[in-house]
């Protein structure tokens, strides 16, 4: 069973029906119980990064790390990719994962912000996008970027170049929104819910 | 690797049907929004509009259910609007599955509504619409654009440039602008209006009204500064297949999703 996280940042709708279109059992949830018997875990959200300390409240955070500690597969989308780093500069009080280094940033200045609509991507070695070529295109809408770090495996360029994906392990993330992504968006949640 | 410029399809709804002919031969029933919307997802559309074009003027609630038909299959962006005045029929949308509400009336009597929404969706998933007619006989009949509300119907007493930017400081995450001077005349969008609005805003801009040909997508998307163009009845009478709609505007040297 695929636990989606609820923290009420946005609507979980989209995500819970691309998941069970490509043929996974999902539930919402914020029950960190039903968080614990879950094989895997999907942490959406578009929204602000503060929403996240939701996790804090609702004892949400220890279950995740204990789960993704134990080795499941775990997929952050947009806010949930951005919450693996250490922090937002748009939250700046609110403690990310810390699963990757460095903090995410608001686009600089002199372009349009939001980031919104289908860019490209540049892919590396990966589970999570595996099949998916570089050049293919996928839907973004957010405010803030994640650095490049060690665990990047997909790039983008909206002003500069940024992270669009990282995986290391059991731990991966997304800034785009493969549930909004068409064909190439189903195939990644696909490679996610067939993965071990 | 570069953001490309969105193309999108408007579904105008009537009833909970789409009105406004047919734009694939072989489709089993025209007027379901479920069906159109694949298709159009299909054929390489960037993002789907459903518009519910009564709701404002008859007081009619935007219809959940056709949202929810047509989000069940539907894997790209999806914007809903029509007759959302608070943030309950804003919630009821999400919920049908909707990604983003557009508002265009409720916004002008009651712009708060635009942060009560943003707050509790986050701004991308606010749209602003507006609907603006040249100030003809101004001096500055571009710069003075005035808004219409109740689909076109009623003057807001507004100015389009500082409503624009009203609902962006407010937070909203788009503009969709649509030209009722250039709206059903498929002789081009209105490029100079176009223009000055997204010159006048940091957030993206939708231009909307006008498209006849894959050069008026281009010229709106280059000289009229637009981040995305929508259309409805150019799809809808077949003149425009999605992709090689997309290939046209594409040797213009418009950045866009191909393949698609």
């Amino acid at each position: 069973m695929i636990a989606v996280i609820d923290y009420k940042a946005g609507n979980l709708t989209s995500v819970m029906k691309a998941v069970r279109a490509v043929g996974a059992e999902a539930v919402a949830t914020s029950d960190p119980d039903v968080v614990m018997r879950a094989d895997k875990l999907v942490l959406p959200g578009v929204g602000h990064f503060s929403a996240t300390t939701f996790l804090e409240e609702r004892g949400l955070r220890p279950a995740i790390e204990e789960r993704v500690g134990a080795g499941i597969p775990f997929l952050g989308i947009c806010v949930g990719l951005q919450w693996l780093f250490a922090g937002s500069t748009e939250a700046p009080h609110t403690a990310g994962l810390n699963a990757f280094a460095g903090r995410c940033e608001r686009f600089a200045e002199g372009i349009k912000v939001p980031h919104v609509g289908w860019n490209s991507i540049q892919v590396s070695e990966s589970r999570l996008l595996q099949g998916i070529s570089s050049g293919a295109f996928v839907f973004f809408t957010h405010s803030y970027r994640a650095p490049i770090v060690n665990g990047t495996v997909a790039v983008t360029e909206y002003g500069l170049p940024f992270t669009a994906a990282v995986e290391r392990d059991n731990i991966m993330g997304v800034q785009f929104h493969p549930e909004k992504s068409g064909a190439v968006g189903l195939q990644i949640l696909e490679n996610f819910v067939r993965l071990p | 690797m570069s953001l490309t410029k969105r193309i999108i399809a408007c579904l105008d709804v009537n009833a909970g049907r789409v009105v406004k002919g047919v734009q694939f031969v072989d489709i089993i029933d025209a007027g379901d929004p479920a069906e159109l919307a694949r298709r159009h997802a299909e054929a390489g559309t960037d993002e789907i509009v459903l518009l519910d074009i009564t709701a404002t003027h008859e007081g009619r609630g935007t219809l959940v259910d056709a949202v929810k038909r047509t989000a069940e299959q539907l894997f790209i962006p999806f914007t809903v609007g029509g007759g959302i005045r608070t943030v309950e029929d804003a919630a009821a949308i999400f919920d049908a599955g909707a990604d983003k509400v557009s508002i265009n009336s409720a916004a002008i009597a009651r712009p708060e509504l635009i942060e009560e929404i943003g707050r509790r969706f986050g701004a991308q998933a606010v749209v602003i619409a507006i609907d603006a007619r040249r100030a003809h006989g101004a001096t500055q009949p571009v710069i003075d654009a005035e808004v219409f509300v109740n689909g076109g119907r009623k003057p807001a007493g507004r100015k389009a440039l500082e409503w624009a930017k009203e609902a962006e400081s407010r937070g909203a995450g788009e503009i969709l602008l649509t030209s009722m001077d250039a709206d059903g005349t498929r002789t081009g969008f209105d490029c100079e209006l176009t223009a000055r609005v997204s010159d006048a805003v940091q957030i993206p801009v939708i231009a909307s009204g006008g498209a006849g040909t894959a050069d008026h997508f281009a010229d709106v998307l280059l000289e009229g500064k637009a981040d995305a163009a929508l259309a409805a009845s150019i799809f809808h009478f077949g003149i425009a297949n999605v992709r090689e709609l997309k290939e046209a505007i594409a040797r213009r040297g418009v950045p866009v999703r191909l393949p698609c």
